[in-house]
């Protein structure tokens, strides 16, 4: 009976959960304590948690818990989520926790100040449960770029939980959290999301303060909510969202009525809204089932009200060329920090002279894996005088054309939609020898990130037993409509299953995995 | 090392056949509250890395943000350079790896400088006006400071290990980049220090800078180059780092200058690189070689926003800008009186805020030239320094001042005690308590004294007696033996009066 209860508790929606323990009907710590138990049952199989923060976790909710037992003005300005557990990439900077980034460059570094989304996660008193795993400074599409190990696909252990932010989907795929923080630069949120059967949110650059995670390349980076439904991303993009002084890019205003955009879009009512289904994202080069899928949302959409028009984006085709000289010289600057100087992991050369210069390479030699040297190399090249022009100068041209390809697109549609990913979670190691095989999977993501746009993902349905994702676009600041399209969605096709999709997973056989080396 | 070379042609045989050709970079530290990119406090001699946020350090997920101040200090540069303000400007990053840079980038601005087109008039010694071009002023960020352990040169090469301290990291920096300068002949070594004399006036002037050399607030790179006269194409230059004092960028320009004319003469070439500055024998060495294979990989700093400058921002400062120090000699020198040779050598001094501090503080123009031009300077070429860093201040002229006019000193002990002012022995009422320095006017005292003088010189008292008053001289010599040199020699004088009742 118990077991049943503690059980359900997980597979609650924060929203859901929320609502039980403001309502007294449940306590933060035993929700955490479930989730805690949760992590120690599946976690061994999946290694989506790089560090689990179960004593403070504990007490946070203990404190909530204490705040809620004594009533009063302080139990009435707790934040609504106040108690709901939530796991953190490990790209962003926490006091208390290790912050690795994923990477041997970051073994054992502790942070000695917060990321600003987590100043906001501890006003509102969120418990935070640990560090979730991703690619190696978010740089892969698998989390097979780990260098504490690949994370597994909840939905099927030798499949891939897509990348970089692999860690964070496959907690909340299996009920480890309900909620988690992401990281997306050219869909590190969103194809993780698609894979794993759960919603992820890429806010519009600049909607949420950047500032304490762990740059891979500026001008794309942005943080955003990984949850199981529409709504509970909602709640958990308007906690973190704002201006942040301490971010220059961040936007001086708020981008509000995002829950309220989730609620509206669950009635199912779409009638007005104009969706454009991009001719460019579509088709040759996306699996079958995918496109199934897709063709079947576009039908449920367009039978609750709204108006599917085609809209062309010709400079997509350019998208990825221009992201892989973009974010690699992004990359090799942001990067360069690593050097065994002030902080992280610092290695001398196994003979020879211990010069700064030798010193600096011993470390990043040792402390980098394959993906990110791969980057920094490219991303180096790039930038050489008398290479800038070519690469970097024309992909920021590119840059400006898509982003002109979008403002037309927008003129004719009030959201975008398309699939999320080309296909279904890959086979673990299928893309071992072929990175640009495992850059294709991001070919539907990466334009949001070079045009600034929001993005979200909401399961499609399964193909091959394995989820689909369905991505909505919307034009800057309008993150609103991502969220009233996808909860839309979300509920119209929950309704034709007479299911969640995340119902369907299968559970976690942690016999059938060795444990983790 | 190739060219290297002691020989040396002579300045002047040099100048006969080569037009020395100059430009300047310039690095001024602003004397914001806090740093250009994070708000560390923007501070000198602390102890070492406690002015530093995550930001300095570059710790991983950190951002800048400008200060606005410190933007509003450049465009106030910019305008006093007579720079036109670009409408809009950026950062780019400046990717290297050293130890003193703790992102391995500076963040820079790179084409798009926020003050650019400009010019600058010089005043040479003789009063001759020589106009500077001005390229570009540039916001940057300064490196941290790395010290050397071990080894003998300080220098990094041979050290045993680094120590690095982040406080200076950060700091922002305007670069002030000239055109290059042609026609500066003989006069090339004295137009340096002026210009840089000129800059350094000009920051200090808006008080956006300490502009203290001693203390690196105020960086020069002077960049020297050689042509036959008559030719039309520019030699090779050098660019000689760090050049710090401005008798320092004097010589160095002056030593560039022979050196360069040694190796064209020998039929070597001379190779662009970075010199160094050594003060002590007041000559370069070869640095790094600079190539083109320098590769900062420059791009825009993705991490800020452009900076955008209104008209009415950019007005708002320029009614902002105080005197220019041209306009203000001007009015100076009219106010006060001097002859042109007079008031010359007082801007040459370089104390010129000495003696306006001097006489607003209630001394007459002519005695604040006379102290600050006449012993201090004296004082300052015997010690081979700077007259502004003898540790001499208004003050204490205004006190020496008034104690010769209480008659406490006279001049003569007054210099007596300038000099152990500059001794560091503290203020002059303190000095001439503590070494009895006191004029004997105790008439009792000189009295006695000119009894004994009077009585050891009684063919003296008779000569004055007789009315040749010029004969008290005479007495003065024993009175001053046994009063050692203390007696006010007026008093003196009215003292053998009275006696012999004349």
């Amino acid at each position: 009976m118990v077991n049943n209860l503690v059980s359900d508790l997980i597979r609650l929606s924060a929203t859901e959960l929320a609502a039980k323990l403001r309502a007294g009907d449940v306590t933060s710590v035993v929700a955490v304590q479930a989730h805690l138990d949760r992590i120690a049952e599946v976690d061994g199989a999946l290694n989506a948690f790089l560090h689990v923060n179960a004593e403070e976790a504990l007490a946070v909710a203990a404190e909530v818990d204490a705040i809620r037992a004594a009533g009063g003005a302080e139990a009435e300005a707790l934040h609504p989520l106040a108690g709901v557990p939530i796991a953190i990439k490990d790209l962003i900077v926490t006091k208390g926790q290790p912050t690795t980034a994923a990477s041997k460059m970051l073994e054992g570094w502790m942070s000695p100040y917060d990321a600003t989304v987590i100043e906001k996660i501890r006003a509102a008193k969120l418990p935070m449960l640990g560090k979730t795993n991703l690619d190696e400074f978010a740089m892969g599409s698998s989390t097979e770029h780990s260098a504490y190990g690949v994370t597994r696909n909840p939905w099927n252990l030798d499949r891939i939980p897509g990348g970089s932010g692999g860690g964070s989907a496959a907690a909340v795929a299996s009920f480890e959290a309900p909620l988690a923080l992401g990281t997306d630069t050219g869909g590190s949120i969103r194809q993780p999301g698609a894979v794993t059967g759960t919603v992820g949110v890429k806010p519009t650059y600049g909607g949420v303060s950047r500032y304490g995670a762990i740059a891979m390349a500026s001008s794309l980076d942005q943080i955003g909510p990984v949850s199981r439904t529409v709504l509970d991303s909602a709640h958990l993009q308007e906690l973190i969202g704002g201006h942040d002084p301490k971010d220059s890019t961040s936007l001086p205003k708020t981008l509000e009525g995002l829950v309220a955009a989730a609620e509206s879009g669950a009635t199912g009512d779409l009638k007005g809204l104009r969706i454009g289904v991009i001719t460019e994202l579509q088709g040759e080069g996306y699996q079958a089932g995918v496109q199934a899928r897709f063709e079947e949302s576009l039908e449920l959409l367009k039978g609750a009200g709204a108006e599917i028009v085609e809209v062309s984006c010709p400079n997509l085709k350019y998208a990825l060329g221009a992201y892989y000289l973009i974010m690699p010289s992004e990359v090799s600057s942001n990067l360069a920090k690593f050097d065994g100087v002030r902080y992280g992991n610092r290695v001398l050369p196994e003979d020879g002279a211990l010069t700064i210069e030798r010193v600096m390479g011993a470390t990043r030699a040792a402390g980098f894996g394959d993906e990110v040297k791969r980057r920094i190399i490219l991303g180096t090249y790039a930038l050489s005088a008398g290479y800038y022009d070519a690469y970097y100068g024309s992909a920021q041209k590119v840059r400006t054309l898509i982003q002109r390809d979008f403002d037309a697109a927008f003129a004719q549609a009030d959201v975008l939609v398309s699939p999320t990913a080309p296909t279904v979670a890959f086979e673990l190691g299928a893309n071992d020898n072929d990175p640009l095989a495992m850059y294709l999977n991001d070919v539907a993501t990466i334009p949001a990130n070079l045009a600034g746009i929001p993005g979200i993902t909401v399961p499609g349905g399964l193909s091959e037993d394995l989820p689909v994702g369905i991505q909505f676009l919307a034009p800057a600041f309008e993150d609103a409509r991502v969220y009233r399209a996808g909860a839309a969605l979300e509920a119209l096709l929950e309704k034709s299953w007479g299911h969640t999709l995340i119902s369907q997973a299968p559970a976690i056989d942690s016999a059938s995995i060795a444990p983790k080396a | 090392m190739s060219n290297y070379t002691d020989e040396l042609v002579d300045f002047d045989v040099a100048l006969e056949k080569y037009d020395p050709v100059l430009g300047f970079e310039v690095h001024v530290e602003l004397n914001t509250k806090t740093k250009m990119f994070s708000d560390a406090p923007n501070a000198f001699g602390d102890d070492p890395n406690t002015n530093v946020t995550p930001v300095d350090l570059g710790l991983p997920g950190v951002l800048p943000v400008v200060n606005k101040t410190a933007v509003e200090y450049s465009i106030l540069i910019g305008l006093a350079l007579n720079c036109q303000i670009a409408e809009r400007c950026g950062f780019a990053r400046k990717n290297y790896f050293y130890p003193d840079t703790p992102k391995n980038f500076q963040t820079s601005q790179y084409d798009d400088p926020i003050a650019f087109d400009g010019w600058l008039d010089v005043e040479l010694e003789d009063g001759e006006i020589f106009r500077v071009e001005i390229e570009r002023a540039h916001m940057e960020e300064d490196a941290g400071k790395l010290t050397h352990m071990g080894g003998a040169s300080g220098r990094i090469q041979g050290a045993d290990y680094s120590l690095v301290d982040y406080n200076r990291a950060g700091v922002p920096l305007v670069e002030i980049v000239t055109k290059t300068i042609e026609g500066a002949g003989k006069r090339a070594p004295e137009l340096a220090k002026a210009y840089v004399a000129a800059v350094r006036e000009i920051v200090k002037n808006l008080g956006v800078s300490d502009a203290k050399m001693e203390r690196g607030n105020v960086r020069c790179d002077a960049n020297v180059s050689l042509m036959l006269k008559g030719a039309d194409k520019f030699g090779t230059r050098t660019e000689t780092k760090n050049v710090n004092s401005l008798r320092a960028v004097e010589h160095a320009v002056h030593f560039e200058i022979e050196r360069h004319a040694a190796v064209l003469d020998s039929g070597a070439k001379i190779v662009q690189e970075t010199r160094h500055w050594h003060e002590d024998t007041r000559s370069t060495t070869s640095g790094r070689p600079k190539s083109d294979a320098d590769d900062y990989r420059y791009f825009p700093e993705p991490d800020l926003v452009p900076i955008v400058t209104t008209a009415e921002w950019v007005e708002e400062l320029r009614s902002r800008l105080p005197e220019p120090p041209a306009d203000r000699r001007k009015r100076l020198k009219a106010d006060w009186g001097y002859a042109d040779k007079e008031f010359r050598d007082v801007v040459n001094a370089g104390v010129l805020d000495e003696i306006e501090a001097t006489i607003a503080a209630g001394t007459s123009a002519a005695v604040a030239r006379k102290w600050w031009m006449g012993e201090i300077a004296r004082l300052a070429k015997a010690a081979d320094k700077e007259i502004a860093d003898l540790g001499v201040t208004p003050e204490t002229i205004v006190e020496l001042n008034s104690l010769i006019a209480e008659k406490k000193i006279n001049d003569k002990i007054a210099r007596l005690v300038l000099e152990y002012v500059v001794d560091g022995e503290g203020k002059p009422t303190e000095i001439v308590a503590k070494r009895s320095l006191a004029v004997v006017n105790d008439d009792d005292a000189l009295g006695k004294a000119v009894d004994d003088a009077m009585a050891a010189m009684p063919d003296v008292v008779e000569k004055i007696k007789g009315g040749k008053m010029q004969a008290i001289g005479a007495l003065m010599g024993p009175v001053m033996k046994a009063t050692r040199g203390q007696a006010d020699a007026g008093r003196v004088r009215e003292i053998v009066i009275e006696k012999l009742g004349l």
